[in-house]
């Protein structure tokens, strides 16, 4: 039953993935990329990682993305064209590189078996003090400064896009 | 229970698909998409390995980028606007000047 649920959510995942990078159209690339997310929150909770799975929904599809399409209509940039790319063979070569790099992950992500030390969150145990308890409880104990650093680093986000999105006076 | 290497295969997968969408597309805002695709990549293999390793700072990291994702895209997007305000393009092969 995992499995098949895997497989249904990397296949519509995949598949929407490339529909990103082929539509020719702007807002339909946005819209297939919001279908990616949804799919990578579903392999989430597969993952027993609920909390990140909606947080994927509401960051990623929601806000992130309106933001996008907001941007892509406000630009109204019309269609992309076909020819006259200033490198030569850019597309190709950069095809080949891709199918290299992807056999090299390929062949790594198979051969390598991953051996760590575990930690004590085993998916029992997550179930019985709840995800979002737990994984709060790592983030505000070991990963406070982080967080805190975070904070600074949204503010400092929108004191930028403020200032470069103004009009010139 | 799916193997962990299914998990990173995909994860490789949608990497290289954003990879391809940033060499090959020449729209500056299908590039941006691409990278958007690439960090949710790295989080997919960031959330499979806390799976497997039962512990919880994957999650904790994927947290993080996603913050940092929205700064990136909120301070990106007002970069290409003020590109497009300067050049009237989003074609990366017009904008070829440092200086407007």
């Amino acid at each position: 039953m995992e499995l098949v649920l895997f497989v249904i959510f990397g296949a519509v995942a995949v598949a929407s993935a490339i529909m990103v990078i082929v539509s020719r159209n702007a807002v339909v690339s946005a819209l297939f990329l919001i279908l990616t997310f949804f799919c990578l929150a579903g392999l989430y909770v597969l993952l027993n990682a609920q909390f990140i799975a909606a947080l994927q929904i509401i960051v990623y599809a929601g806000a992130i993305m309106v933001l996008f399409v907001f941007v892509v209509m406000l630009l109204r940039t019309g269609k992309e064209a076909r020819r006259g790319y200033r490198l030569i063979f850019q597309k190709s070569i950069g095809m080949i590189f891709v199918v290299l790099f992807l056999l090299l992950l390929g062949s790594i992500t198979l051969m390598v078996a991953v051996t760590g030390m575990r930690g004590p969150y085993t998916a029992e145990a997550v179930r019985n003090i709840g995800n979002t308890q737990a994984f709060a409880s790592v983030l505000f104990t070991d990963y406070l400064y982080p967080f805190e650093i975070i904070s600074v680093l949204l503010l400092v986000g929108i004191i930028g896009a403020v200032v470069l999105a103004k009009k010139k006076r | 229970m799916v193997p962990l290497s299914y998990y990173l295969l995909l994860s490789a997968v949608l990497f290289s698909i954003g990879v391809v969408g940033v060499l090959i597309r020449r729209n500056v805002l299908i590039m941006f998409m691409s990278i958007e695709l690439m960090l949710n990549a790295v989080n997919l293999s960031f959330v499979a390995f806390s799976r497997f390793l039962d512990s919880l700072e994957g999650q904790v990291f994927v947290f993080l980028v996603m913050a940092v994702a929205a700064a990136e895209v909120a301070v990106g997007l007002a970069i290409i606007i003020c590109i497009f305000r300067n050049k009237a393009t989003v074609n990366v092969d017009e904008i070829n000047l440092m200086k407007g």
